[in-house]
C-alpha cells in the first residue's frame, strides 16, 4: 500500500490498483474483454455481424440445430460427433463421381459415391442430402444406396427430383424409414419398437434386441452412400451434397436457428462495455454537474433541482423505459439516451451535493472568491477535482447494473432488433425451452460472459473504493 | 414551535402532492406517446368492428355503403366511449384528473383473473401474489443484512468478516440473473425445484397441499432475490455499523465497562435508527410494486408481469392506475417519515423555532 496523500494521476491509481488483488483481477477481466471487443470489431465489421445474424437459412444450413459446443465432450467423456459435409462439386477425399452414358440412347447413368468413416460414441442429429441439377426436360430419376461397416448394403428410396434444388431429409423421411425396416424385419422377424428412427437404423448396431428395445449403440467404422441417378438428357447434369450432422459444433455450439452462437457471444462484448461504460459515464458525470449546480448556487436552482429529483423518485424507472422502448420500437443507442435521461437526476445527487455544500464553506474557496475567481473558474477548477475521488469509484460500480439492464430489456424481448447481444441469446433460449431440453450451453455461456463483465467492474470498483477513500482501508 | 411545526408539515405535503400530480401527468404523456396510441387504438377498434359486420349474417344482406355507414356509426358510438373524440391536450387533464382522485376506470383491453374490467381489480387481485413473494423477499434481506451486518461490525478483520468483503461484488449481478442459474441447477439439472408459476398445475385441492406448492414455488425466487442482496447488504450495513462504532461517545460507553449488548442497541442501532427506517420504509413500498424482469423468469403472476403485459398492449389506463397507485404509496410513506423525522430529530426540530 502506498504512502498517504498519494497522487490521483492516471498512473499513481493503476499502480495502487495493482496492489489490491481484487484490482489485478478486474484489470485482467477488463484487459481480456476490450480484446474480445476489438478481435470480434475488427473480424466481424458491424454491418456483417447483422447480415450474418440476421441472415436467411441458406447461410448456416450445413451447421447442425442446437449443438452444444465441442468442448463439451470434456465433461460428457465421450467422442461427439462432428458434422461431416461431403460435397460433388468440390472434389476431395470421400466423394467420387462417374458419368456413364447409356449406349444408343440420349441418356446416362451419374453415379455420386460418399465415403466417410463414423468413429464417434453417439448418432449425429440429423443428415440431409442437397441435390443440384440441371436439366431441361425430364427430371433425373435417383436411387439411394446405403451400406453400413458391417456390409449391409440396402436401398433407401428410389424417386424423381421435384425440383433443380430438391432436397431430401433423410432422418425424417417416412420412404427411407419404411425402406430400412423392412429391410431389416425381413433379416430379424420381431417387434419393431416405435422409438426405432431412421438415423438408429442408419447408424446404429442393429440386433434383434435393440428393434425391440429401441436402443442402438453406433456401428463405428466407413459408410458409403450411393446416389445413382439417371438424366434424359446428355447435357443433363447432377450434383449433390451430404450433410451428417453432429451433436457439437465450434467453440460455442449453436442455436435453433443453426446460427453458431460465437457471433453474438464475441459481439456482446463490444455492445455490452460500450453500453455500460457510456450509461454510466454521461450519467455520472451529468449528475455531478447537477449536484455541483444545486449544491453551489442554492436559492431557487437548488430548490428546483430537488424537486425534480423528487419527481424522478416516483416515476417507476424500470416500467417507464418498457413503456418508451415498446411504443416507440427503439434500438439501443437510442435506449441509451432514454436511460440515461431517466437516471439524470437519480441517488448521486444527494451526496455530492452536500459535499459541495460542505466545500463550499471551506476556507481555499473563501480565498478563491476574496481574489475575484468567477463562478465557472471555481467550480472547475477548485470544486470538481476535489470531488471527483469519490464519485469514480461509483462510476465504474455502476457499468454493471447498465449491462444488466441492457441484458434484462433484451430477455424481455425489448431489445436491439439487429444486434445480437447477450441478453438476447438468453431471451431465445430461454423462449425455445433450453432450460426444459437441458441445453446448459445456450444460456450459461452468455451467461458467463455476463458475470466476467460485471465482475470486472465489481472488482475495479471496490478496489479503486478503497484507494480513494482510505477511511474503508482502515475498516 | 407547534405553528411552526404546522407549516412545515403542510409545506412537504404540498410539494410532494404537486410532484405526484406532475409525475401523473407525465406518465400520462408518454403512455399515450402524447395522442398517438390514440391513432392505434382507433385503428384497432375499426379493424375489429369490421371483422366483426362482415362476420354477422344479420348485415349480409346489406350494400357495401350500407354497411360502411353502419361500421362508420359503430366506430364513432365506441370511439365515444372510450372518450377519444376529444383533442388529447383535454383528454390529458381529464385523465389527471380521475387519476389523482383515484377513478381509475376500465381497462381498454385487459380483463382481471376473475374477468373484471375494471384496473383496481386487476391490480388488486395480482398484488398478494407480489406481495407474498416480494415482501417476503425484502423483510427476509433487511433483517438478515441488519443482523449480520451489526454482528460482523463487532469483530471486523475476522475470516467471516474478510469473506463477505471479498464476495461483496458478487450483488452486482441481479436477482432475476441468479434466478437463471438456480433453475438451471436446481430444475434442468437436479430435477428438484418447479421452474416458474405460482403452484403445482392442477392446483391441489387440499389446502395444506396448496399451500405447501406454492411454497415449493415460492423457493427459487426467494433464494435469487435473497443471494442476489446478501452480500453486499451485508458488506454495507458492517461498514456503515463499524463508522458509528468508532464515533466517540461509543468508546467512552465502552471505557465505562458497559456490556456489549447495550452498546450495541442503545449507542449504534439507535443514532442510525432514521437512515434504517428510511430505508425500511421505502424497501417495504418497492416491493410492492413487483419485479418485471423476476417475474417474467419465474412466470410468476405478479403486479410485474401484469405491468409488463399492460405495456406490451399498450393498456394505458392499466400502466396509469398502476402509476398512481405507486406515486400515491411513495408520497404517503415519504410524508409519514418526514413528519416523523421533524417531530424525533433534533437536528430538523430546530428549523421550526
Amino acid at each position: 500500500m502506498s504512502a498517504p496523500g498519494a497522487e490521483f494521476g492516471l498512473k499513481g491509481v493503476v499502480r495502487e490498483l495493482l496492489t489490491y488483488k481484487s484490482g489485478i483481477v478486474g484489470l485482467a477481466i477488463l484487459g481480456f474483454l476490450v480484446a474480445l471487443s476489438l478481435y470480434a470489431v475488427i473480424a466481424i465489421p458491424y454491418g456483417e455481424a447483422i447480415r450474418l445474424w440476421r441472415g436467411q437459412e441458406a447461410m448456416w444450413i450445413d451447421n447442425p440445430r442446437t449443438a452444444a459446443p465441442e468442448w463439451v465432450e470434456i465433461f460428457v467423456g465421450k467422442k461427439l460427433p462432428r458434422t461431416i459435409r461431403l460435397d460433388s462439386r468440390v472434389p476431395g477425399a470421400g466423394v467420387s463421381k462417374a458419368e456413364i452414358p447409356l449406349p444408343g440412347m440420349n441418356m446416362k447413368n451419374i453415379i455420386i459415391e460418399f465415403r466417410f468413416r463414423f468413429d464417434y460414441d453417439e448418432l449425429p442429429s440429423e443428415m440431409n442430402l442437397f441435390y443440384f441439377a440441371n436439366y431441361s426436360g425430364v427430371p433425373p430419376y435417383i436411387k439411394l444406396v446405403w451400406k453400413k461397416p458391417s456390409g449391409a448394403e440396402f436401398e433407401l428410396i428410389r424417386y424423381s427430383l421435384q425440383a433443380p434444388d430438391d432436397r431430401l431429409y433423410v432422418s425424417i423421411s417416412d420412404a427411407v424409414l419404411s425402406a430400412a425396416l423392412s429391410y431389416y424385419t425381413e433379416k430379424y422377424p420381431v417387434n419393431v419398437s416405435d422409438r426405432v428412427t431412421v438415423l438408429k437404423l442408419l447408424f446404429g448396431r442393429v440386433t434383434p434386441k435393440a428393434l425391440e428395445s429401441g436402443d442402438f449403440e453406433v456401428e463405428k467404422g466407413e459408410y458409403v452412400l450411393r446416389v445413382e441417378a439417371t438424366v434424359f438428357d446428355r447435357k443433363d447434369d447432377l450434383n449433390a451434397k451430404l450433410v451428417v450432422y453432429g451433436t457439437v459444433y465450434g467453440i460455442a455450439g449453436t442455436d435453433h436457428l443453426r446460427r453458431p452462437l460465437e457471433i453474438p457471444l464475441l459481439w456482446g462484448a463490444p455492445i455490452a462495455l460500450s453500453f455500460g461504460l457510456t450509461a454510466s459515464l454521461i450519467t455520472t458525470f451529468l449528475q455531478m454537474m447537477i449536484a455541483v449546480m444545486s449544491g453551489w448556487y442554492g436559492g431557487w436552482v437548488d430548490s428546483l433541482i430537488q424537486r425534480v429529483t423528487e419527481l424522478y423518485m416516483i416515476i417507476p424507472f424500470l416500467p417507464f423505459l418498457i413503456m418508451v422502448s415498446v411504443f416507440y420500437k427503439i434500438d439501443i443507442w437510442i435506449l441509451l439516451l432514454v436511460v440515461i435521461a431517466l437516471s439524470v437526476f437519480g441517488g448521486g445527487i444527494k451526496g455530492t451535493r452536500a459535499l459541495v455544500m460542505q466545500l463550499k464553506e471551506s476556507p481555499y474557496i473563501e480565498a478563491a472568491r476574496a481574489y475575484g475567481a468567477s463562478d465557472f473558474r471555481i467550480i472547475f477548477l477548485y470544486i470538481i477535482p476535489k470531488i471527483l475521488p469519490p464519485v469514480v469509484p461509483g462510476l465504474i460500480g455502476a457499468v454493471p447494473g447498465y449491462v444488466f439492464l441492457e441484458a434484462g430489456l433484451a430477455f424481455l424481448g425489448l431489445g436491439d432488433p439487429f444486434l445480437p447481444t447477450w441478453g438476447k441469446v438468453i431471451n431465445e433460449a430461454y423462449t425455445n425451452g433450453a432450460l426444459y431440453r437441458g441445453l446448459y450451453y445456450w444460456v450459461l455461456e452468455p451467461a458467463a460472459m455476463l458475470m466476467l463483465t460485471a465482475f470486472a467492474f465489481a472488482f475495479l470498483g471496490f478496489a479503486l473504493d478503497k484507494i480513494v477513500n482510505p477511511r474503508l482501508r482502515e475498516l | 414551535m407547534v405553528k411552526g411545526f404546522v407549516k412545515y408539515v403542510v409545506r412537504r405535503t404540498l410539494v410532494l402532492y404537486l410532484t405526484v400530480l406532475l409525475s401523473i401527468y407525465v406518465t400520462i404523456l408518454v403512455a399515450n406517446m402524447g395522442g398517438k396510441v390514440d391513432e392505434i387504438i382507433i385503428g384497432d377498434i375499426r379493424l375489429r368492428i369490421w371483422d366483426q359486420v362482415n362476420r354477422n349474417p344479420v348485415y349480409r344482406s346489406l350494400s357495401g355503403a350500407e354497411r360502411e355507414k353502419i361500421v362508420n356509426q359503430m366506430v364513432e358510438n365506441e370511439i365515444k366511449r372510450l372518450g377519444l373524440d376529444k383533442p388529447f391536450i383535454i383528454r390529458s387533464f381529464v385523465y389527471l384528473k380521475d387519476a389523482a382522485t383515484l377513478n381509475l376506470g376500465r381497462a381498454l383491453f385487459m380483463n382481471s383473473d376473475s374477468g373484471s374490467r375494471l384496473v383496481v381489480n386487476i391490480i388488486l387481485e395480482r398484488l398478494p401474489a407480489t406481495m407474498m413473494l416480494f415482501t417476503t423477499a425484502m423483510l427476509i434481506n433487511f433483517f438478515l443484512h441488519l443482523f449480520l451486518g451489526l454482528h460482523l461490525s463487532r469483530r471486523y478483520g475476522s475470516f467471516l468478516d474478510r469473506l463477505v468483503v471479498t464476495l461483496a461484488p458478487t450483488s452486482v449481478l441481479p436477482g432475476w440473473f441468479y434466478g437463471i442459474i438456480l433453475i438451471t441447477i436446481f430444475y434442468t439439472w437436479l430435477h428438484l425445484l418447479p421452474p416458474g408459476g405460482i403452484v403445482d398445475v392442477p392446483p391441489p385441492k387440499d389446502p395444506l397441499l396448496y399451500s405447501l406448492s406454492v411454497l415449493k414455488h415460492m423457493i427459487l425466487p426467494l433464494m435469487s432475490w435473497i443471494i442476489s442482496g446478501f452480500f453486499l447488504g451485508v458488506y454495507g450495513n458492517r461498514t456503515f455499523f463499524l463508522i458509528f462504532s468508532t464515533e466517540d461517545y461509543v468508546e467512552a460507553a465502552r471505557a465505562k465497562g458497559l456490556p456489549p449488548r447495550l452498546i450495541e442497541w442503545r449507542y449504534i442501532l439507535r443514532p442510525t435508527l432514521p437512515p434504517i427506517v428510511t430505508g425500511f420504509a421505502l424497501g417495504l413500498i418497492g416491493s410492492w410494486s413487483g419485479a418485471i424482469i423476476t417475474e417474467t423468469v419465474f412466470s410468476w403472476p405478479g403486479l410485474g408481469s401484469v405491468v409488463n403485459t399492460a405495456i406490451q398492449s399498450m393498456d394505458t389506463p392499466v400502466i396509469l392506475g398502476f402509476t398512481v397507485i405507486y406515486a400515491y404509496l411513495l408520497m404517503i410513506t415519504v410524508l409519514v417519515l418526514d413528519v416523523v423525522y421533524g417531530l424525533i430529530d433534533p437536528r430538523i426540530r430546530v428549523q421550526f423555532r
